[in-house]
């Protein structure tokens, strides 16, 4: 009897640090399934990068790196792809000089109309795109403007503005108030406090917004197709040829975006901690 | 005297441009989406002409004929809410509280596949679940789904497709709202003997309630408008009311039910955010 016991003894504790291992890591592991469940997606579209598949990149036909030395090789697709990144760099331009204006309004001071202008900002959020993109283009229509360059520019900035006001006016939020003071009160003049202090201050704020405004717009499809006409764009051009496969050069692209932006975003941090460590 | 004239006018001067740039490109498209929303087709006119008879009956056609779409829309975007939600809190929690040095590294990598085009991973997502993907034989071979299943050209592909692609949007207004929580509190119940489970429903929970509700906006609304993954993921059964809005557009030019169909979309959405917001108790939106 007592052997027995003895014997069972040890497993317990074994079992029980089991369980307890699962119970202290669960959230570990349930965040592991929750990245696997976002990557799935992307490590697909970069191993599809490499098929050898001709015209549809359906089926796993075998490595190569043509798609990778020659990613114009798909016709249409690096015009549709400049198209992108022009709209995109006008789009970021504008929202984010007029975004920031607002920002710098709203946030730094109380004046009459300060509650509708915020909710005037909230309203394109909260307003789904096929909206947005349908009224923009009845309008273009009314004014017999033909969708294009421009009208899709001009729809771009419209939804583009209301994430940079967030976004800086978080960071103005965050200032701490004593810096400004303190060169006021080193006689800097309003304007010389603005551009010493309080511009370099908000400056971080101003480029993730700007870094914002550019994948929302790169990205964008539902408003563009609407305002666009027979412009392609990069959105446009994979949504066209979904229906018959897309080719590789598509998954070249795509993946050389995702590794471009994420170098941005880690050299942005890497910057941001050596001005933390030298200040 | 001049100078606090200026400094009143100062911050309307910066409101100015962006305000009349949003006036015109977006106050203006709306009030002219109403208006197009009651005009009914000319006699004899083209096709796409239209004149302003003030048909507000157009409203109810549009919804009648449209009403499973409508109910679709909603449900699917109900559901996508939901599960992304379940699935971004133990991401968020995670990276808020068990990442250590880490929290960086995983902040990034819930918004890298943003970089990636949405709809090409919607493509991905069509080639993985199809028949030729690795989810379906290994599944059949398994016997879990029979001969004839398929998981491409469902409303299950449609919901999953729309919780992947709002799954960000969700996650970093919990991950904002969780990582302000002073951990003391946490700290505190876990002195006063509530455990785990009552820690998390009467302190950790009831503090990051503006992260979810931030989160779940930014996920329904663009779900509820959204005809990407509908068009790409679904089939002809599980059309949204974004495909309906956007066929009538384009294929066949009636654009009154298109603008009424906007405008319930738009209604509907600001009723149901009205309702959520003041049960929810937030306000800190804005």
């Amino acid at each position: 009897m007592t052997k027995v016991k003895d014997a069972t003894i040890p497993t317990i504790p074994a079992q029980a640090r089991l369980s307890r291992w699962f119970g202290r890591n669960l959230i570990r592991i349930y965040a592991f399934f929750g990245f696997t469940y976002l990557f799935i997606p992307v490590a697909y579209t970069f191993a599809f990068s490499f098929n050898d598949s001709g015209k549809s990149n359906l089926i796993w036909k075998g490595f190569t790196l043509d798609n990778w030395q020659n990613p114009c090789g798909a016709p249409e697709i690096c015009t549709a792809l400049g198209n992108s990144i022009k709209i995109g760099l006008l789009a970021t331009i504008f929202s984010t000089i007029l975004g920031t204006m607002i920002a710098f309004a709203i946030g730094r001071y109380a004046f009459k109309g300060r509650s509708t202008s915020n909710l005037l900002i909230f309203l394109p959020m909260a307003t789904p795109e096929i909206v947005l993109g349908a009224s923009l283009l009845s309008l273009f229509l009314v004014f017999q403007i033909n969708p294009g360059f421009w009208p899709t520019v001009i729809a771009h900035v419209v939804f583009c503005i209301s994430f940079v006001v967030v976004t800086v006016k978080a960071r103005i939020a965050s200032l701490d108030p004593r810096l400004e003071q303190a060169a006021m009160d080193l006689y800097a003049n309003e304007l010389q406090t603005f551009r010493r202090v309080t511009l370099p201050l908000v400056a971080p704020g101003i480029a993730a917004a700007a870094l914002l405004a550019f994948s929302l717009s790169f990205d964008d499809f539902i408003i563009t197709n609407f305002n666009s006409g027979t412009l392609t764009t990069f959105p446009k051009f994979v949504y066209v040829s979904a229906a018959r496969g897309i080719p590789a050069q598509a998954n070249v692209i795509g993946s050389a975006m995702f590794f471009l932006a994420l170098a941005i975003v880690i050299a942005g941090q890497l910057i941001s901690k050596k001005t933390k460590i030298n200040k | 005297m001049s100078s606090i004239l200026s400094k009143v006018k100062l911050p309307y001067l910066l409101l100015l441009p962006g305000f009349l740039f949003l006036f015109t490109f977006f106050i203006l498209p709306i009030v002219n989406l109403a208006q197009t929303s009651t005009q009914t087709p000319i006699a004899d006119g083209d096709t796409g002409q239209y004149e302003q008879t003030f048909r507000f009956a157009n409203y109810i056609d549009a919804f009648v004929e449209n009403r499973e779409q409508f109910a679709r829309s909603f449900i699917f975007a109900i559901c996508a809410t939901l599960l992304a939600l379940a699935i971004a809190y133990p991401l968020a929690y995670a990276i808020a509280f068990k990442s250590g040095r880490f929290k960086n590294i995983l902040l990034v990598l819930i918004i890298a596949p943003f970089f990636t085009s949405f709809l090409l991973r919607t493509v991905a997502w069509k080639q993985i679940l199809g028949e030729e993907g690795f989810v379906v034989p290994p599944l059949r071979t398994l016997g879990i789904i029979g001969e004839s299943t398929t998981l491409t050209s469902t409303s299950f592909a449609v919901v999953l497709g729309m919780t992947y692609n709002f799954l960000p949007f969700m996650t970093l207004p919990l991950y904002a709202s969780l990582e302000r929580i002073d951990p003391r509190t946490m700290e505190a119940s876990g002195d006063l003997y509530a455990n785990g489970i009552t820690t998390f429903r009467r302190v950790t929970l009831p503090l990051s309630m503006p992260g979810v509700v931030a989160g779940t906006l930014l996920t329904f609304i663009p779900a509820a408008g959204d005809y990407v993954n509908a068009a790409i993921l679904g089939n002809p059964n599980s059309k949204m009311l974004g495909n309906v809005i956007e066929s009538r557009y384009f294929r066949i030019v009636d654009y009154p039910t298109a603008a009424a169909l906007s405008f319930t979309l738009m209604a509907a959405i600001l009723i149901l955010v009205t309702l959520y917001i003041r049960k929810a108790g937030t306000e800190e939106l804005v």
